[in-house]
């Protein structure tokens, strides 16, 4: 299931068994009272990756970070930062810096003091501290505004100072707490690239955490997808979206048709999925473990479903039902097709051309079709 | 434009400032010009209302700056302001010290706890101001609570005494005016951002660099209005350097009692509260100012 190196790009160093993790979690619980946050996770970050910890709210991936920030220590379990373990360590001495949600920028500070805040508490000289200021407001293209306060510049300029002032001091580790989530969507997508390009510059480890998953997919070098305080699956993007290990992955990341069904038959590289009477069986390709009688689960993205008129001769698998619903997106429009037992099937089909004339409109008769391998059977 | 809703809005206030503060402000300063003497009431000249426009001019030519020159020339009355300008700055000091902590603790309490806290705060306005001074010469005389505590715990030989010095007033004012004190400076911490003292942690501060210069600067608007609001109150106090006071204790509040109502002398108390009302303006514009701009920089 390991896609090729080119695929991922050269930076891959969780492959390498002798690479040493910047970050190793190793059993670590945490519990607020009764309530457990982190269940016995363990988890190896590497030295310049953008890692994402994804998630839907209350899955722990805010507990997670602020125990790199020290803000919380395990209850149990051990946090490795370059092989020493950081649990004693309070935040203010820790060579970690995080980039808060609300951003916490000073309001009694200019934009230039907010940033040398940090470094006026290091060890840097102070003839220097004004250099390292300039270099960082220059870094998010504030030059001009570091005597104004933060009161008087927008959301986004203000997401860009919080970020400079936790890069300030240099961090071994930057950690973002959910950095974009205050930025409208076109803003958000332009300081994705924006922090890509920093994170990339400056060869820092980034921890971002976020529950949008678009954003995680965007930036991230690895992602860790998160539920009740456990690693559900971590993995590359393109490793998440394509091969999702189960099937809550596969439903929070991105859209997904989930089917129900139990294995009829499996041979080493294929499998027939029976999963409503009186329709075809879906030819699938066999996951490993799968056995005969299994309960399993067939998932596929709707750009991976085609829809015809006509019942297409070379598909491997071919489905009548007719069309519910068409959603126009612009660049793309979702077909939702209701099969013979109710299960609606979503077919999404790129808008090549400008819409003159639709090939199939509401309660219209088609045939939804896709390869053996376009899909996935999850069995957990 | 004219808008009779708006006029009506606007007129509430300033009829109210007119007839409460202007026109009480302009027979006092009538007095203050006017003067003593033995009649009802114990000035003069007296303004008749028949008399028309020569009675008008007749009472005008009747006002001297006598009583003003005269406060000028007994040094009791500067010596007075000074001490009264005095005790308030100190008690001011120690009503911060005293307030400010309390207010921190009650801004850093569970939510649940913090509407009770306030209430204890404003409890004993509850009271009569007047009975919980008198209470304190129970607590502080040399057979009061306070001595027959520390006697009994051996702490001191001897009665301390306290009651009829300037330390009773200091802590029948610090008393009396801590809820001025704690008030505007809890509102203002309570609004503090938390994450902004994580942020000030995660940057290197250790927590009490972080309450310095995070928490502290961003409760400056609390902590000056809270300045202001015991200042200014105290520096015309009269009831409580009368009632726990001794006699060296100078403020410009009891000089003024005495004048009205030991000396009967009318005028000469009128320019003694002119005087103080020109010293107090001083501060009061300088608090608007600054609830100006702390206005303006919410905005």
């Amino acid at each position: 299931m390991n896609l090729p190196a080119e695929q991922t790009g050269d930076f891959i160093p969780w492959e390498d068994a002798d690479a040493k993790p910047i970050i190793r979690f190793q059993g670590v619980t945490k519990k607020f009272g009764d309530f457990t946050a982190i269940d016995n996770l363990s988890l190896d970050i590497y030295e310049r990756e953008f890692f994402a910890l994804l998630g839907p709210s209350g899955c722990g991936k805010t507990t997670l970070m602020r125990m790199l920030a020290g803000f919380e220590t395990p209850t149990s379990g051990e946090i490795m930062l370059d092989g020493q373990n950081i649990a004693p360590v309070p935040p203010n001495k820790r060579p970690v810096n995080m980039m808060f949600q609300s951003y916490a920028l000073f309001p009694h500070l200019t934009l230039a003091d907010n940033i040398a805040f940090g470094l006026k508490r290091s060890d840097m000289p102070k003839s220097e501290i004004a250099g390292r200021v300039d270099e960082m407001l220059s870094l998010v293209q504030l030059s001009k505004f570091g005597s104004r306060k933060p009161h008087q510049i927008s959301g986004g300029q203000r997401q860009r100072v919080a970020l400079a002032r936790a890069l300030a001091k240099s961090p071994k580790l930057l950690l973002l707490d959910e950095p974009l989530a205050a930025l409208d969507k076109k803003l958000r997508e332009e300081t994705q690239f924006e922090l890509m390009d920093i994170q990339e510059k400056l060869g820092t480890t980034f921890v971002i955490v976020t529950h949008d998953q678009e954003e995680a997919m965007t930036v991230a070098s690895r992602v860790a997808v998160m539920d009740h305080g456990q690693l559900v699956q971590v993995a590359t993007p393109e490793q998440i979206y394509e091969f999702p290990n189960s099937r809550y992955v596969a439903d929070f990341i991105g859209d997904v048709n989930l089917i129900e069904g139990a294995a009829k038959s499996v041979t080493k590289d294929a499998a027939v999925i029976s999963w409503a009477e009186g329709l075809p069986d879906i030819n699938a390709a066999a996951p490993e473990g799968l056995a005969k009688g299994d309960n399993c689960c067939f998932a596929i993205r709707p750009e991976k479903v085609s829809i015809s008129a006509e019942k297409p001769t070379d598909a491997a698998n071919a489905l009548p039902g007719k069309v519910l619903d068409i959603g126009y997106l612009g660049n793309m429009s979702t077909y939702h097709v209701e099969l013979g037992n109710g299960q609606i099937i979503k077919a999404q089909v790129a808008n090549q051309r400008r819409l003159s004339r639709r090939a199939y409109t509401w309660d219209d008769q088609v045939w939804v079709s896709f390869t053996a391998t376009a899909g996935l059977v999850l069995s957990a | 434009m004219f808008n009779p809703r708006r006029l009506f809005l606007i007129l509430v206030p300033y009829s109210w400032l007119f007839f409460l503060f202007l026109v009480p402000f302009g027979i006092v300063l009538k007095i203050s010009l006017s003067d003593a003497a033995l009649s009802i009431p114990p000035y003069t000249p007296q303004f008749d209302p028949e008399g028309g426009w020569a009675a008008i001019r007749e009472l005008f030519s009747g006002f001297d700056l006598e009583n003003f020159i005269w406060l000028s020339e007994d040094n009791l009355y500067w010596k007075a302001y000074l001490s009264s300008v005095w005790i308030a700055l100190v008690s001011v000091l120690l009503t911060l010290l005293v307030g400010y902590p309390i207010a921190y603790a009650m801004a850093r309490s569970s939510e649940e706890w913090r509407p009770t806290l306030l209430m204890l705060v404003i409890l004993p306005f509850w009271t009569s101001f007047l009975i919980r001074v008198y209470a304190w010469i129970g607590i502080l005389g040399s057979n009061g609570y306070l001595n027959q505590l520390l006697l009994w715990s051996g702490v001191i030989d001897e009665p301390l005494v306290i009651l009829n010095t300037n330390w009773a007033v200091y802590i029948g004012i610090v008393y009396t005016y801590l809820p001025f004190m704690v008030l505007p400076i809890y509102a203002t911490l309570e609004k503090l951002d938390g994450d902004l003292l994580e942020a000030a942690e995660d940057l290197g501060c250790s927590r009490f660099q972080a309450f310095w210069l995070v928490t502290v600067p961003l409760s400056r608007p609390g902590i000056i209005a809270g300045c202001f609001l015991v200042f200014i109150p105290v520096v015309g106090e009269f009831v409580i350097p009368s009632l726990l006071g001794g006699s060296k204790t100078l403020m410009i509040g009891k000089i003024l009692w005495d004048e009205f109502f030991s000396n009967r002398d009318w005028p000469v108390a009128s320019a003694v509260a002119v005087v103080l009302l020109l010293i107090l303006i001083i501060p009061i514009i300088l608090f608007q100012r600054q609830q100006q701009r702390a206005q303006e920089a919410e905005q």
